[in-house]
């Protein structure tokens, strides 16, 4: 990675910081802290599921928020406050800028995930007393949650490239909705016949799969996770970011900053 | 005080009178309105919307679902309702968030089958729910070890236990009594010693506390169902050999020979009253009984559970 990349990453990165993005941690902390204590009083044999189920979650929609609500604003806010003039009037090409603040904004999910992890892991000690090694695979769970941010996190820099942060916000999150519908939607298309079945699936394909990267219940029932799962979740998140990100880049190399 | 110090006091204060004084008149309003914090109503009875609208997060919405069953349940318990509207549809929301989540299905069946006011009495949909279970989970032999049950406890069809028994027994690491409880309610199915099999081996392969106590509970009804049965026999066999009801407990056990006054579980001597009745001394410590009450009793609120037999 060039070494611009790596101050316009290591930048946004900061700011996210003086933003005080990582204060969700305050609120994630006392909200599992909280559902271990309380969960076991007033429910029954789930207090583990509980957990692993809330972590997971909590860890996933904290993340989704942070990567649409920053993400948004990475290109838009920089044209406000007009840096973005003063950053390219360096040398510094306008895709380097798309990706180093994409990387800026998936570190800090990274960073926040790693956090909200050694959460998750603390109060599943403290429910359980001890880890088991099906436990291992929380890990697997919280990097295909890693995958869905880097997902986000390009395709809210895609919409910011092109709109205003209050459209760009709508479209991330609707699509963060129908992607997480995606497994229905292909079955849906695969009901329907003709002109339609072409675009219905055309439609089901080019929407991001979220729900192939859910595997939170499963996690929480102890099932373990095949290596080709895995893979194959890597290897499509990488490509769908590859697009998003792309996508980016052709847009904000075209747009008139005038 | 400067004055930013003074706004920061004020303002402190104001703030913290005004919360004490929300959380005063919310409890006030509670009072206005005992059933609104607890209300009778399921907004979204269908288990597929539901997991639609969870975006993905069904297990999540399963825990939160179950817990709500259990609160649900434990209300209506300790207020000894006698129907349990929201309960199936509960827990049919619970298992289809999340078909694997094995307390919904153990706990809803005995929260299901049993008649008011220990259940709701509906044991065909506690065989529903479990059909269910066993349909997404098949090689759990503990699903059909509580269907076998329902059938037997609830609805005393002894060959259909039996068959549920005979096809847990089926899969690979099930218990071994899952097959001589097969044998067992074929043969002899409806004495107190297949009952008192049946809870001891739920005693002994839970590890969860609330169902070993139940069937401690189970266990100790059936010690003393067979306690009052066995003295109102001798009870009968004193009359009939005397033409007179025994003026005593002391008399019965004299012409009886038994070693002592016979007591219930906890050490408390059977009673016997004019008419020739056995009673328990405290029928609430025994919350599962069928015999040995007095004429008109009702149970208290809630049963009384103990870690000892």
């Amino acid at each position: 990675m060039n070494a611009r990349i790596v101050h316009i990453a290591s930048n946004t990165f900061r700011e996210a910081v003086r933003d005080r993005v990582l204060y969700n941690l305050i609120a994630f902390a006392l909200l599992l802290s909280g559902a271990a204590v309380i969960v076991g009083q007033i429910s029954i044999d789930i207090e583990r599921l509980v957990v692993v189920n809330l972590g997971l979650t909590a860890v996933s929609l904290f993340g989704v928020v942070i990567a649409i609500f920053i993400g948004i604003g990475l290109v838009s806010k920089e044209i406000e406050k007009r840096t973005l003039y003063t950053v390219l009037s360096r040398p510094v090409r306008r895709w380097e800028f798309i990706v180093g603040k994409f990387f800026g904004l998936a570190g800090t999910l990274v960073v926040n995930t790693f956090f909200m992890a050694i959460g998750v892991f603390g109060a599943l000690l403290y429910v359980a007393h001890k880890f088991a090694r099906p436990d291992a695979s929380i890990l697997v769970a919280l990097y295909f949650i890693v995958l869905e941010f880097l997902i986000i996190c390009a395709l809210s820099l895609l919409f910011s490239s092109f709109s205003s942060p209050l459209l760009s916000a709508v479209f991330a999150f609707s699509l963060f909705v129908i992607g997480s519908f995606a497994d229905d939607l292909r079955g849906f298309a695969g009901l329907t016949h003709g002109v339609t079945r072409w675009f219905a699936t055309g439609a089901a394909y080019l929407i991001p799969n979220f729900s192939a990267l859910n595997v939170i219940s499963a996690v929480a029932h102890q099932q373990s996770l095949g290596a080709q799962l895995i893979l194959e979740n890597t290897a499509y998140a990488l490509f769908y970011t590859a697009i998003a990100l792309s996508g980016a880049v052709l847009v904000f190399e075209r747009r008139n900053l005038k | 005080m400067t004055a930013r110090q003074r706004t920061t006091v004020i303002a402190g204060a104001c703030l913290a009178v005004s919360m004490s004084a929300c959380v005063l008149l919310l409890r006030r309003l509670d009072r206005i309105r005992p059933q609104a914090t607890a209300e009778d109503a399921l907004y979204i009875d269908s288990p597929q919307i539901v997991k639609r609208a969870s975006l993905g997060f069904n297990g999540l919405m399963a825990c939160i679902y179950w817990t709500r069953t259990v609160q649900y349940f434990g209300h209506r318990h300790f207020d000894r309702a006698r129907s349990y509207n929201e309960l199936a549809p509960l827990l049919e929301i619970t298992t289809a968030l999340d078909p694997h989540l094995f307390p919904a299905y153990q706990f809803g069946a005995s929260f299901l089958a049993p008649m008011p006011p220990n259940g709701a009495g509906e044991p065909e949909r506690a065989i529903r729910l479990m059909q269910y279970g066993i349909d997404h989970n098949p090689d759990n032999w503990q699903l059909y070890y509580n269907l076998g049950f329902v059938y037997y406890t609830e609805l005393k069809d002894y060959k259909k236990a039996s068959e549920i028994f005979a096809r847990g027994s089926q899969i690979p690491n099930a218990h071994p009594f899952m097959k001589v409880m097969a044998a067992r309610m074929a043969e002899n199915s409806g004495d107190l010693t297949t009952a008192r099999m049946l809870w001891s081996a739920t005693f002994q392969t839970s590890k969860l506390r609330d169902i070993r106590e139940n069937a401690l509970a189970h266990l100790r009804a059936i010690q003393v169902d067979e306690d009052v049965s066995n003295l109102q026999a001798a009870v009968t066999r004193f009359g009939e050999r005397t033409g007179r009801l025994p003026a005593s407990m002391s008399e019965l056990v004299a012409a009886e020979h038994l070693p002592g006054i016979p007591a219930d579980p906890d050490g408390q001597p059977y009673e016997m009253t004019k008419e020739g009745l056995v009673l328990v001394g405290n029928p609430d410590d025994f919350p599962f009984i069928t015999r040995g009450t007095p004429p008109g009793y009702k149970p208290s609120a809630l049963p009384k559970f103990h870690t000892h037999l």
